[in-house]
């Protein structure tokens, strides 16, 4: 399914018509050449690895905190980027790689905050203490957007930032591709190796602890894992809504709930979906759809009906 | 054996100490009950057990050893736990959830293999939970859930069990069921240490008792020596009668 929609993708765009691009120019057609080669395939590879990250972290965080709802900004992660990006728009100006830095940046202090208030919160599980610190520290990064947007230049500042935090892959290049390749790669193949191990730190701690396991150190390192995949694609793509929140839903109930092959599966299914929905973003209307527009929208539908369909 | 000695702990942001000097010895290949009332400190002493909970002062061994000096696997091979919070989250398969059993004895990455499942399957066998094997278990009743969690106790093959409340919640069909698989347990060389407030459970089940409260061992032996009237009463601060019933004890208050 991802390399089918990889295929298709290739091909999805508004050149020479809008909406598809015959194969045979592809032998044929220098520009359509270059056009692929160099705008098409580092979007395609980075849609890919936005996919898979947002998916595969979900599917940890769903399972590490017990509660579906979870997605991977959960931890001050997605806020703190926002708010990077923001920040770095309206005080410094900053557009591209100073944007991505930013939000990586904030994006990893919204972590480090959260772990940070969590050892210090007197009250309730290691769990618990983390999830209370993640809503906090969201929220204050969350004002600290609020605040931003409201003294951002209207008529400069402020669409580049609405346009950021509703998600884009809009003139991604090689460079951007490559850079964030060798930390999302490993990252995921970490997830991918500790699949299975994945569903006993899904159990409360005495069990977990019952079955040989290190819990809070366990959790904590499949944790960084997802943090970190999450922060560089963020950081190149924007907040993307929805993918890290109803993937790993689809992946469970089309595999089931063992991790084995549901994390696999988010993974592949993750992909897959925000290629396709890049794909509609650039091909359907003759300006850029935001990426995360489309997630919300496709996403929403989708799960909505299979939630709705019979159980397999 | 498990062997406690001299266990000092409290909660943290808690000023009152739960276990000031607590002492004891669990026999080997014993059914042992921990009775007491709620707030005794029952589950706390499974934790520290377990090492959920690391105690201020004393120590604590298992078969001779400290606890401390095994590994996490090692005590995955040694200590089997069944906790009173074990919810089965989403929806795994009977088998895939059984299947967690054998994680002490695979390395951290690896995957379990056809031996494991057939251990599994073998734990699902002997609970009569064959049938089951393929259910999710979000479709399991209360009572299922339950045999569910010994099954995946089982396929563990821990030489020493702990059970927090292994029967709260069940009816009297269910309890009996889960009562005689521990039973089969401690008769293949298991010990078994569940803890209870229900004195009749220890009455019909275990053959060596500890009554606590308030974070001291009020007694400690074998079930003729310990489970009386009078120690009951003090475990309980009310006045609790033990009967005989056609060879069987039986709890008045």
């Amino acid at each position: 399914m991802l390399l089918l929609s990889i295929g298709l993708a290739v091909f999805a765009g508004r050149y020479p018509a809008p909406y598809w691009m015959p194969p045979r120019l592809l032998l044929e057609d220098t520009l359509a050449q270059r056009l692929v080669l160099n705008l098409r395939l580092p979007r395609i590879l980075v849609a890919t690895l936005l996919g898979m990250s947002l998916a595969g972290a979900g599917t940890v965080m769903q399972m590490i905190f017990h509660n579906p709802l979870v997605e991977p900004g959960f931890l001050g992660v997605s806020q703190g980027a926002a708010f990077g990006a923001a920040l770095s728009i309206v005080a410094l100006n900053a557009s591209g790689v100073g944007i991505q830095l930013a939000a990586a940046f904030f994006g990893c202090l919204g972590l480090a905050l959260s772990v940070l208030l969590a050892t210090r919160i007197r009250y309730g599980g290691w769990t618990l203490r983390l999830v209370l610190a993640g809503i906090a520290v969201s929220a204050l990064f969350a004002a600290g957007v609020g605040m931003l947007k409201y003294v951002a230049d209207p008529l400069t500042q402020l669409p580049e930032l609405v346009f950021w935090m509703l998600g884009a892959l809009w003139g991604v290049t090689w460079h951007e591709a490559l850079s964030i390749l060798p930390v999302t790669v490993l990252a995921l193949a970490w997830l991918w190796l500790m699949r299975w191990r994945l569903n006993l730190l899904a159990l409360d701690d005495a069990t977990a602890l019952s079955l040989g396991t290190a819990p809070a150190r366990e959790r904590l390192a499949l944790l960084a894992a997802s943090v970190a995949a999450t922060a560089v694609v963020v950081a190149v793509a924007g907040v993307v809504a929805w993918v890290g929140l109803i993937v790993p839903h689809l992946a469970r109930r089309l595999l089931g709930a063992d991790a084995r092959y549901a994390l696999p599966g988010a993974l592949l299914l993750g992909g897959a979906f925000t290629v396709l929905c890049d794909s509609v973003a650039r091909a359907a209307l003759s300006g850029e759809i935001p990426l995360g527009i489309l997630t919300s929208l496709i996403g929403a539908v989708a799960f909505s009906v299979l939630m709705m369909a019979r159980q397999p | 054996m498990i062997t406690l000695s001299g266990i000092r702990f409290s909660y943290d942001g808690r000023e009152q100490t739960l276990f000031k000097d607590l002492s004891l010895e669990i026999p080997a290949g014993s059914m042992t009950a921990i009775l007491g009332p709620n707030g005794a400190g029952k589950s706390t002493l499974l934790h520290l057990v377990l090492g959920l909970l690391k105690p201020h002062a004393g120590t604590i061994r298992l078969d001779q050893r400290r606890r401390h000096s095994y590994s996490r696997r090692e005590l995955g091979r040694l200590v089997g736990m069944v906790s009173q919070t074990d919810v089965i989250p989403f929806s795994f398969t009977v088998l895939e959830y059984v299947l967690l059993g054998r994680a002490p004895y695979l390395n951290v990455l690896a995957l379990p293999g056809e031996e494991d499942v057939r251990i599994a399957e073998w734990a699902l066998e002997r609970l009569g939970l064959t049938d089951m094997a393929r259910r999710t278990t979000d479709t399991l009743s209360g009572g299922e859930q339950q045999l569910v969690l010994l099954a995946r106790a089982l396929a563990q093959q821990p030489r020493i069990l702990l059970l927090d409340e292994p029967t709260a919640h069940l009816d009297l069909g269910n309890k009996g069921r889960v009562l005689r698989i521990m039973e089969q347990m401690v008769a293949d060389g298991v010990t078994a240490v569940f803890t209870t407030h229900e004195p009749d459970l220890v009455a019909a089940a275990a053959d060596y008792v500890v009554l606590m409260r308030a974070g001291q061992t009020l007694a400690a032996g074998a079930l003729a020596d310990v489970f009386t009237s009078e120690n009951l009463s003090r475990t309980y601060d009310v006045p609790v009668t033990v009967a005989h019933v056609d060879g069987r004890r039986v709890v008045l208050s």
